[in-house]
């Protein structure tokens, strides 16, 4: 697969970020940046820091030191509705749907940042409220089809199957529609074909104009889909660069396979790993 | 035909109400209908409560403070006598403009206090600021401070009405005026209006759940129920979750005080019993009994349990009822006896409409056991 070249500026710009919790370092000097247009993959062990990167980037944790950056604006301190506002949407480790409401409801949710009707016009059905609230109905429609869930739309969330809940959590993610989407683990839980299917709505988003930053255990769905890949290990970079580079990375592959570095196995084999079967 | 499918909750109501107030004066038990009245009141704070705890998921035990704040902003305010006024261009002004209003007072002399419509609206706006005071910090942190805020106030409301002497200490204040609303309609206590002032309350209370409707069916009513179920995705998803919580509880304690200027205009008081710390967790009783989140059924448990009590069927027990009801209905039935029983009856009925039970002569549901309750 050919893979484009990145060299404009910075959409995403993560500086020196440090944050412990109680006495455990999380992530200390962690620095990187994701250019517009990109799928990163964030990769390494779990207890890595990967989950306590998201959530900062989401605004749900504050980093004790360092910055981050979207489009060139400091976003370290605004909170996560204020972050959502700006283009950032995400999807959670444990889908995280707001289970006694319905698909088309959760994802009519997605569209609250794209809406405005207030408590005050909301009681009094004024028109403008009307229409708008038919808009965000059409919209959440237009998230669902695509992923499949058009026949789940009213069905409550809490009656679907794991794999459900993570295609209505991206589609949710998506009725927003996002410059950066991050995905926590899309790929846990799901089996061979869900996978599959995942790997080509990975691919639409991207195409869609979307940058994704992806965390995932999956090595195969990473080394497949990522252009440009960060490995944490114990809450720092231990390498960065395309697939191909990673997975001959000798600090990796010690990481992974737990061998000392004269022990590496040699990268064919372990190319065969971590290639998607085709 | 969709217009009356939505809308044939609204119309039940108001056959309902028609047909109670025609029965009971078939009767000759129209008296009934003062303690409904108040019971329906009463039902407007349950139903703020049913927005605030019930859709956005935040417990007050605090909401009989708002109603009170309500009730005795306005008996003060339209009993108390300002007068007499300096003459100061400004007070010829409001006395023009029907803010102050000259009446008899007691002895015979000429009072001069605000006007009921004036003082309605002082009262929602110290309602509306005092309810950003105690929301403000609490709501912005995830969990039950809001309860913790709220007792906390409630109490305090209570012993600052009870401590008064201008409120009246614990006599509470007596003599409030009626209430011209406009259209020809008295909010007052007056035997010859009772019939009239029970529509003004099925009115407001019909008014006011149209408007909940609207609000829950709607991107508001959605976010609220977001918070509720994960507050943490809401807010990852654009939704002010602090905004919206506050927005939420300061609409219920605006009901409240509401309900508490209505009250008191009807029965021409308030005492410090309806600031208790009892009332509010009365108010939470009465919504968890009608199942939190379902607007008519926490309208229909609290008109029907408030009028009961009222008329005096719990005895000196009162409050322990409200209380035993609480403690039932959170360890039994969290959502509500309500919903259970409404699908155990809808069980029922399809089975007693089964064509195959019928054809096989067999007893409805024989194969199918005992009715479950879900």
């Amino acid at each position: 697969m050919e893979r484009p070249a990145f060299t404009d500026m910075a959409f995403l710009e993560v500086e020196n970020v440090r944050r412990s919790f109680g006495g455990l370092v999380a992530l200390d000097r962690v620095s990187f940046t994701v250019c517009r247009g990109q799928i990163k993959g964030l990769i390494g062990p779990n207890g890595a820091g990967k989950t306590t990167l998201f959530n900062m980037v989401s605004g749900l944790l504050a980093p004790e030191v360092g910055q981050i950056r979207f489009k060139d604006r400091t976003i370290t301190g605004l909170k996560p509705f204020q972050i959502a506002r700006l283009g950032i949407s995400r999807t959670f480790q444990n889908p995280s749907l707001f289970l006694r409401m319905t698909v088309l409801e959760n994802v009519m949710v997605g569209r609250h940042l794209r809406s405005r009707a207030s408590f005050l016009s909301s009681s009094l059905r004024l028109p403008g409220q009307v229409r708008e609230e038919q808009h965000i109905r059409a919209e959440a429609w237009r998230h669902l089809e695509p992923l499949g869930l058009a026949a789940l739309a009213d069905r409550p969330a809490g009656s679907l199957a794991f794999g459900q809940r993570r295609m209505v959590e991206l589609a949710r993610a998506l009725a927003t529609e996002p410059e950066l989407l991050l995905l926590d683990e899309p790929a846990s839980g799901l089996n061979t074909r869900e996978k599959a299917d995942l790997n080509q709505v990975i691919r639409r988003i991207r195409a869609s104009g979307v940058t994704l930053l992806l965390v995932e255990h999956d090595m195969a769905l990473v080394m497949d889909l990522a252009d440009d890949i960060v490995v944490l290990h114990n809450g720092t970079p231990i390498a960065h660069g395309p697939p191909a580079t990673i997975q001959n990375d000798p600090n990796v592959i010690q990481v992974y396979l737990g061998g000392e570095p004269d022990g590496i196995p040699p990268a064919g084999e372990l190319n065969l790993k971590w290639t998607r079967p085709r | 035909m969709r217009f009356l499918q939505c809308n044939t909750p609204f119309a039940t109501f108001a056959v309902l109400a028609v047909v109670t107030q025609l029965v009971l004066r078939a009767a000759g038990m129209e008296y009934c209908l003062t303690q409904l009245t108040m019971a329906l009141y009463y039902a407007l704070v349950v139903l703020g409560l049913c927005l605030v705890t019930g859709h956005a998921g935040q417990v007050s035990l605090g909401h009989a403070a708002f109603f009170a704040i309500g009730g005795y902003t306005s008996a003060f305010l339209t009993t108390h006598d300002f007068g007499p006024l300096p003459e100061p261009a400004w007070a010829t002004g409001l006395k023009q403009a029907r803010v102050l209003i000259e009446h008899s007072d007691l002895y015979g002399g000429t009072a001069l206090s605000v006007s009921p419509w004036a003082a309605v609206v002082v009262a929602l706006l110290l309602t509306f600021v005092v309810a950003h005071l105690i929301g403000y910090p609490a709501l912005r942190l995830k969990g039950h401070y809001l309860a913790m805020a709220t007792l906390g106030f409630g109490l305090i409301v209570s012993k600052i009405v009870v401590g008064t002497a201008q409120l009246g200490a614990s006599d509470g204040i007596t003599g409030v005026p009626e209430w011209p609303l406009g259209f020809g309609l008295t909010v007052s206590g007056r035997r010859t209006l009772r019939v009239e002032n029970y529509y003004i309350a099925c009115g407001l209370l019909l008014l006011t759940l149209v408007l909940l409707r609207n609000l829950i069916r709607s991107r508001v009513g959605r976010a609220l129920q977001a918070i509720h179920d994960r507050e943490t995705a809401a807010n990852a998803m654009g939704i002010n979750t602090a905004a919206y919580k506050l927005g939420a509880f300061v609409l219920s304690a605006l009901l409240a005080a509401l309900a508490g200027v209505f009250f008191t205009h009807y029965t021409g008081s308030i005492s410090p019993s309806e600031a208790g710390a009892l009332k509010s967790v009365r108010y939470l009783a009465l919504a968890a009994a009608g199942g939190m989140a379902s607007l008519w059924g926490v309208t229909a448990m609290s008109v029907i349990l408030n009028y009961l009590s009222l008329r005096g069927f719990f005895g000196s027990y009162d409050n322990a009822v409200f209380g035993a009801i609480l403690i039932l209905i959170i360890s039994l039935a969290p959502e509500g006896p309500l919903k259970p029983l409404g699908q155990w009856l809808r069980h029922g009925l399809n089975r007693n409409h089964h064509p195959r039970d019928e054809t096989t002569g067999a007893p409805p549901g024989a194969s199918d056991g005992a009715p479950r309750i879900h």
